[in-house]
């Protein structure tokens, strides 16, 4: 049964979109989209490399050469090493969504008021820092 | 034969003792602070007045912009600033001491072997080989250097191989695979031959400008393209060096060729006996089936390594091609490095893993 963490402050975010934390010893790294929030193991499916060193970039999508569409911003995570894109939410491959897929974890904000059943807290402290960013894994 | 029914992706080997890494990038921090002070003053000022032009008109750089930046891993730039690769101390921490590299063979790129100013290209490869001993071999002994050297003037090349060759900061001759003329055209061969009576290897690497489109058909349109191409070349390069009798002639070549992938050299050296069998007439100076010249004389090096689905059909090729001629390599800081742990996920035998991890490498370069 997957078990919820607090791992981050929003505000941690505020200079960046993303950040890397481990949960239950495995590397874990948070991605902030807008206003929206994702997770993934911090491991390539493919060779292993460093997920959160990667690039967010669009879907690209051509039906015959010389069309090329973009969708998605930003919603599409390039791996720094080979270059492996997925969907930052679902983790599936782009070029072979059989062959690979990225292990997407969920994450979520909630307001330091109701986090009395999370664990973890006393790394925070709660009574000042709004917002904090759950994992669940 | 055995097929392994479901080859595990997933199986992570672990090194268990120190590897060989047969193609790592150190890089200058910048060539003006690191290198040009190893060249005289008029070539400083030469090339601040009249650059480094290359065969290739008026290409700054590599013909095709690579798919990531500086063709390198987004997260091997250096904490402390700096392009990839060009600090010793984050080399150590992202790549030597985790993947605990013994023997990691540098290969000098970009630094003008062809530069069209012949003098210049000599002034500058003599320069590269003074910074990798000041920079990185002296400083740490897991790591070793190539000589390179201008290869379109042999005697030169003589000249910095007499230079370097004995000391234990050089492990082969670097070449690349991309020349004016065929790699065994005998205006090499001065070359080859000072390899041989030094006991060095000559190390190809893919890339280079020779002037001559990437594939035989031309200029391609896209980067994939060109990445593929080096397959081609680097069959060409070895069709042209068997056949022109380069190893009949220097009995102690060695050739290691280095990135250009290792599955196609099984078709290709059953395709240059079947011809060379039925052309005896023409190529009468090549004393042996061809594929027995290649078993002998010539290495591969394993990045990028062939993925094939059934990863286990890469053992069956490693064995068409000779577990002995095979070395790891990573091509750190490359965006196509190959992780050792991940490089060969397939079920190897102790000895197998040996000697594609380290021993054959030892062994190619000369080394106990």
């Amino acid at each position: 049964m997957a078990e919820k963490h607090v791992v981050a402050k929003v505000a941690d975010f505020a200079d960046t979109d993303r950040k890397l934390v481990e949960v239950k010893g495995r590397p874990i790294v948070i991605f902030k989209l807008g206003e929206e929030w994702f997770g993934m193991l911090n491991r390539c499916p493919h060779q292993g490399g460093s997920l959160c060193a990667g690039h967010l970039i669009s879907q690209v999508d051509s039906d015959r050469p010389g069309d090329y569409r973009l969708s998605r911003r930003g919603e599409i995570l390039r791996c720094p090493w080979h270059g492996w894109e997925f969907d930052i939410r679902t983790g599936e491959a782009c070029a072979r969504p059989g062959k690979f897929r990225a292990r997407p974890v969920g994450v979520s904000v909630l307001s330091a008021d109701d986090t009395e059943t999370v664990g973890d807290l006393e790394l925070y402290d709660v009574s000042t820092e709004a917002d904090l960013v759950v994992v669940e894994l | 034969m055995n097929v392994e029914a479901r080859p595990n992706l997933s199986k992570v080997q672990e090194a268990r003792v120190g590897i060989a890494d047969c193609d790592v990038h150190p890089n200058p921090t910048s060539l003006e602070d690191e290198v040009f002070p190893f060249l005289e003053q008029k070539w400083r000022d030469h090339i601040e007045t009249y650059g480094m032009p290359q065969r290739i008109g008026f290409a700054g750089g590599t013909q095709y912009p690579k798919g990531q930046p500086r063709a390198s891993r987004r997260d091997s730039y250096p904490p402390e600033g700096g392009p990839p690769a060009s600090s010793l101390s984050f080399f150590r921490e992202q790549h030597l001491d985790p993947h605990h590299v013994d023997l990691a063979v540098m290969i000098p790129l970009r630094i003008g072997q062809a530069l069209q100013n012949m003098d210049l290209a000599v002034a500058l490869c003599a320069a590269i080989n003074e910074w990798q001993q000041e920079f990185w071999t002296r400083k740490e002994p897991r790591i070793k250097g190539s000589i390179v050297m201008a290869y379109e003037n042999a005697s030169d090349c003589v000249a910095q191989i007499e230079k370097h060759a004995h000391k234990d900061d050089f492990v082969q001759i670097s070449m690349l695979s991309r020349t004016p003329d065929p790699l065994g055209h005998r205006k090499y061969w001065p070359i080859y031959e000072a390899a041989a009576a030094n006991g060095l290897p000559v190390g190809v690497h893919a890339f280079g400008y020779g002037g001559n489109p990437p594939t035989g058909g031309g200029y391609p349109s896209y980067y994939i393209e060109d990445m593929m191409a080096h397959a081609q070349s680097c069959q060409s390069l070895i069709v042209s060096m068997v056949y022109e009798g380069v190893f009949d002639r220097i009995p102690d070549m060695k050739l290691i060729i280095v990135e250009g992938g290792i599955a196609w050299l099984p078709s290709l050296a059953w395709r240059l006996d079947k011809i060379w069998e039925k052309n005896r007439m023409e190529l009468s100076h090549v004393k042996r089936p061809p594929s027995e010249i290649i078993r002998e004389h010539v290495w591969l090096t394993s990045q990028p390594i062939e993925e094939p689905d059934k990863r286990q059909q890469l053992v069956e090729t490693i064995d068409w091609i000779g577990w002995e001629n095979v070395l790891y390599a990573s091509d750190y800081p490359h965006w196509d490095f190959d992780d050792p742990k991940r490089a060969l996920p397939v079920q190897l035998t102790q000895e197998q893993r040996d000697g594609f991890f380290r021993n054959n490498a030892f062994k190619a370069y000369g080394l106990s």
